[in-house]
């Protein structure tokens, strides 16, 4: 008998980061569901595409830093950043955006950090907001209209020849997003004008977006089988959605003026960054309140940039200007420690 | 009565209970074994004394090593037999360290010592009880083995309620369950004492709602009382890993907390386990010391998991042996429970005070650790914190050795009740992390604690040796003090009687010149050391310096008193010119005055020279010591001046 000196506790809860990793991506099930019925196959390639790029990069870095490969590829991590990318870009982004936008995820913006757990921002954001910013054509003009709306909806060699090949036909397909569409015709038209687009549906109260609606549903699901798995906690989504709605109520109760509610919180990405996108726990606030702080920071900023800012929809922005926040926020909102009669606030100081 | 409002606690996990395995069958009596090992320090405080030698012959019940310290804890021979050797063995600790063990060969009669249960124990004098329960060396069988008498000494005033720890959270161990379900009475009578000791104005027994048949015989315990004076009463709590923390339970069941750096009874409230209270009752109401307790043999490896009432220092393999252990199936054997139990690392370690459970378990049971994988912050660690730290923080301040922050943190405030790392995804070990930043704090606190007495001891002497320096500087000035107010009182005789003075202003001046050349001499050996001290750089520097200048002070007085030793000469000089004699005489003093004059002269130049050459060698001082030898010119040129206005 060769007893090991293990000292306590002695037993812990089966499982692994892989498991959490999978559990996530398990979830964005119903919304990847969504997009493709409502949006045809585009967001499937994109997957794909963003998949092997990021995988192949993270093995490529992990080699490089002499880090076990196959241990470390099965904590899915980059894996789930790949899916979480794909989902954020347009679905008929042409393929070279979806690598470049992967390689500088996994590459600059997790391993040149430190690899998984050390980067301070969204990995999948940074890479989102690269190619935003440096290829605006490609992520403007690629959106696809819904499928409804189109005579023969989109094959599926269709979407490959326009993702891979020739973007002669784009046009046929694509279409301004929901949030585009309110944002730039709401300074020359009224709501019910506005509404007439055949994006939205039919119903002028509350105004929606068709496919748009299912689609941030869906995520939502998703969003709450996490939450009651326990992956995350209520605070980060609640507070996000609960300052969106307060601020669209407060500042744009007028519809004629400003884009609605039920658009700020049931199109564009609001539910993936709600659930997905900012509950990333690495680059997240850690504490209850700063969780709170955190969500609330994006909820606001997503508002912000969605109304005055140039862009029609801001998750990306939003969730990387708190990432910056997010270690200052939890140095303050420390729990109080049992027995202590106040938190503490702050890094100790130094001597 | 009013039932008990319960409170929860932050976090805790829901581990797999796995106690229904040890709780089929009823407490069995363990056999006697050949031998048992006792270590002297079972408890908290200060280790026992023996007072039995290899060769005595004792009964069951005998002092054997005496508490040597209020703080500190009697222990028995739990059975008949004879010493064995009393030496360093292997005892149960994390650290598998030794410490002193008394032997006993048992004889297997069991034969008790004469003891003796106190009638009328409920009406009792505390103090009377307090010292029976020292007497019967109770420790508080939990966990931690805190002496009981200790805690029972508390004055009454200050305690509000008493709280009977039978929650009994680690998952596997059923003693306290088990010895609830058949002691329920002996178990209550044992709280009536303790309540007797301790005037509480209400008695909670905290116990988890997954031991419904405990429950239920405590509280027809109580129900039989004939009037429950004490307000005993029963609170089930929800079943939570760690609720039976003391911390915890506490905040359960008053939703107050112990003030950080403080005990339980700083906000009114006694802690004491359920099993304490039955060896209380035990040593009271049948005299009998504590000399055995309940323990769990459980884990996949025992074929027949149970609770044995087992003497003390019964060695952990002839307890297996009584479950039909496969130790070839055990991979860990542990004491305690799964989340805060000790790795053994053989069978041979005896059962003691604290001795729970024994968990053999198989490697299917308790795998070995998974490798430890990168944080993700994920927080599960916050959400299970019952001392409501931020684990994941802690972890980064422990992994980087950043002290000050993990302290920031309150990293003391960890329990290290282990719900974090069972909780984390990524399998980090985070309690051991824990352990390794406490463990260097100690260090560092025990490291600065020693260098700051090392630099008060070097302040002090550095005090001690200046203060020297100024007693003796004091001393020596007195003297010249003295030196110079009888010169100055001879000289005013002179004045008044001018007739005997012809003689004596020689041996005066001579006196004082020779004082002044040894000033001198002084001056410039310690203007050398001075050199010398701060080419090695050395903190005398300063000290030195101090004690030329005072050398060259000194010189400048006895210059002064050459200088009024002359004028001294002079006047009477002046007086007496008309007489021829005197006249003669006079002019031979002032001859010899002029003389040595000139000779202060060139060793002043010779000064002068030896001054540009300390001047060379070092910066600092030599300002200060060429006033010194400029002034010292100037008096003596002053003087030079006396003498030729004298010789006039």
């Amino acid at each position: 008998m060769n007893l090991l000196n293990i000292s306590s506790p002695h037993t812990s809860r089966s499982g692994n980061t892989g498991n959490v990793m999978r559990r996530v991506i398990l979830a964005t099930i119903p919304g990847i569901f969504a997009l493709t019925y409502f949006f045809g196959p585009g967001h499937l390639i994109q997957i794909a595409i963003a998949a092997s790029a990021c995988v192949g990069c993270e093995a490529l870095i992990l080699r490089m830093r002499n880090k076990p490969i196959l241990f470390n590829l099965l904590d899915y991590s980059a894996l789930l950043t790949a899916i979480l990318l794909a989902l954020s870009l347009p679905p008929y982004a042409p393929f070279w955006v979806t690598i470049v936008a992967s390689a500088f995820s996994i590459i600059v913006a997790k391993h040149l950090y430190g690899g998984l757990g050390q980067n301070p921002f969204n990995p999948a954001m940074v890479g989102f907001a690269l190619v935003l910013v440096s290829f605006p054509v490609a992520m403007t003009t690629s959106w696809s209209a819904p499928a409804e709306l189109l005579e023969n909806g989109i094959s599926f060699s269709q979407a490959l020849e326009l993702i891979f090949t020739s973007r002669e036909h784009i046009d046929a397909i694509t279409m301004a997003t929901p949030l585009d569409v309110y944002k730039h015709q709401v300074g020359i038209e009224t709501a019910s004008e506005i509404l007439t687009n055949p994006i939205f549906t039919d119903t002028n109260s509350p105004a929606t977006a068709i496919g748009w609606i299912w689609v941030n549903l869906a995520f939502l699901l998703g969003g709450i089988i996490m939450l009651s798995r326990g992956i995350f906690t209520w605070h980060i989504p609640v507070s996000l959605l609960a300052t969106l709605s307060l601020l669209s109520l407060f500042i744009g109760w007028d519809s004629d003026q400003y884009v609605p509610l039920s658009l700020h919180i049931l199109s564009g990405a609001t539910m993936l960054g709600a659930f997905f996108i900012a509950t990333d726990p690495v680059t997240a606030s850690t504490t209850p309140l700063g969780k709170i702080i955190y969500g609330a920071g994006i909820g606001s900023l997503i508002y912000v940039i969605r109304t005055w800012g140039s862009y029609p929809d801001a998750v990306a922005f939003a969730v990387l200007l708190m990432n910056f926040a997010a270690p200052f926020i939890d140095q303050y909102t420390q729990p109080r420690t049992y027995g202590h009669a106040k938190a503490v606030r702050g890094l100790a100081k130094k001597d | 009565m009013k039932p008990i409002q319960l409170h929860d606690f932050n976090g805790g996990i829901h581990p797999n209970e796995n106690k229904i395995q040890s709780t089929t069958l009823e407490i069995l009596d363990a056999t006697i074994p050949e031998k048992l090992i006792l270590p002297i320090a079972q408890h908290i405080g200060a280790p026992s004394k023996p007072i039995v030698s290899p060769g005595d012959t004792v009964l069951k019940g005998q002092l054997i090593a005496q508490g040597e310290d209020f703080v500190s804890c009697n222990l028995h021979a739990p059975t008949s037999g004879v010493i064995g050797e009393i030496t360093h063995k292997q005892v149960p600790h994390q650290s598998t360290m030794s410490a002193l063990c008394i032997e006993i060969i048992t004889d297997g009669k069991d034969k008790w010592i004469e003891h003796q249960a106190l009638e009328n124990y409920l009406q009792a004098d505390p103090s009377k009880l307090i010292e029976k329960i020292q007497e019967a060396g109770i420790t508080g069988l939990g966990g931690a083995g805190f002496p009981t008498h200790v805690k029972a000494s508390i004055p009454a005033s200050k305690i509000d309620t008493l709280i009977i720890n039978a929650a009994e959270c680690e998952p596997y161990i059923t003693a306290d369950d088990l010895l609830m379900c058949e002691h329920a009475n002996e178990i209550i009578q044992g709280i009536e004492i303790l309540c007797r000791i301790l005037r509480p104005k209400q008695c909670i027994i905290g116990i988890e709602n997954n031991k419904p048949n405990a429950i239920e015989q405590l509280q027809n315990a109580i129900a039989v009382l004939p009037n429950n004076m004490h307000h005993i009463q029963v609170a089930a709590i929800p079943t939570k890993y760690p609720s039976g923390g003391e911390k915890q339970l506490i905040q359960i069941l008053t939703g107050h907390e112990v003030p950080n750096g403080g005990l339980p009874a700083d906000i009114g409230i006694v802690l004491q386990n359920v099993g304490t209270a039955y060896a209380i009752y035990q040593a009271i109401a049948k005299g009998e010391p504590l000399i055995s307790r309940i323990t769990t043999v459980t884990g996949d490896a025992c074929e027949q998991p149970r609770n044995f009432r087992v003497l003390l220092g019964t060695q952990v393999k002839d307890l297996l042996a009584q479950a039909n252990t496969n130790l070839k199936k055990a991979s860990r054997l542990i004491m305690g429970g799964p989340m805060m139990g000790i790795t053994l690392p053989h069978a041979d370690v005896p059962v003691v005070k604290t001795t729970n459970c024994i968990i053999a378990a198989s490697k299917h049971e308790l795998p070995n650790p998974a490798m430890e994988q990168a944080c993700i912050r994920c927080g599960m660690c916050t959400q299970a914190c019952p001392a409501q730290l931020l684990p994941q923080q802690l972890y980064w301040f422990a992994k980087s050795s950043n002290l000050d922050q993990a302290k920031a943190h309150n990293i003391g405030d960890c329990i290290e009740c282990g719900a974090c790392s069972y909780v984390c995804p990524s399998n980090i070990p985070l309690v051991q992390y824990y352990r390794f930043a406490k463990g260097e704090i100690k260090q560092a606190n025990a490291d600065k604690m020693k260098s700051d007495g090392a630099k008060k001891r070097f302040d002090t002497r550095t005090a001690r040796l200046d203060r020297e320096v100024a007693e003796k500087e004091a001393k020596r000035k007195a003297r010249a003090e003295a030196a110079a107010k009888k010169q100055a009182d001879k000289k005013a005789e002179l004045a008044k009687n001018p007739a005997p003075v012809d003689a004596t202003p020689h041996p005066d001046i001579e006196a004082l010149q020779k004082k002044l050349d040894a000033t001198k001499a002084a001056i410039e050996k310690s203007k050398i050391k001075l050199a010398e001290a701060q080419a090695a750089n050395s903190d005398k520097v300063e000290i030195l310096s101090g004690a030329l200048e005072k050398a060259q002070a000194k010189m400048k007085d006895i210059a002064l008193s050459i200088a009024q030793a002359k004028k001294a000469a002079k006047s009477p000089a002046s007086t007496s010119t008309d007489k021829d004699d005197t006249k003669s005489d006079l002019i031979e003093v002032i001859e010899g005055l002029k003389q040595k004059v000139l000779a202060a002269k060139t060793r002043m130049e010779k000064a002068q020279e030896r001054l540009d050459m300390a001047k060379e060698q070092n910066l600092d001082t030599v300002d200060a010591l060429q006033l010194g030898v400029n002034k010292q010119k100037e008096k003596l040129d002053a003087a030079q001046k006396n003498l030729e206005e004298a010789a006039q």
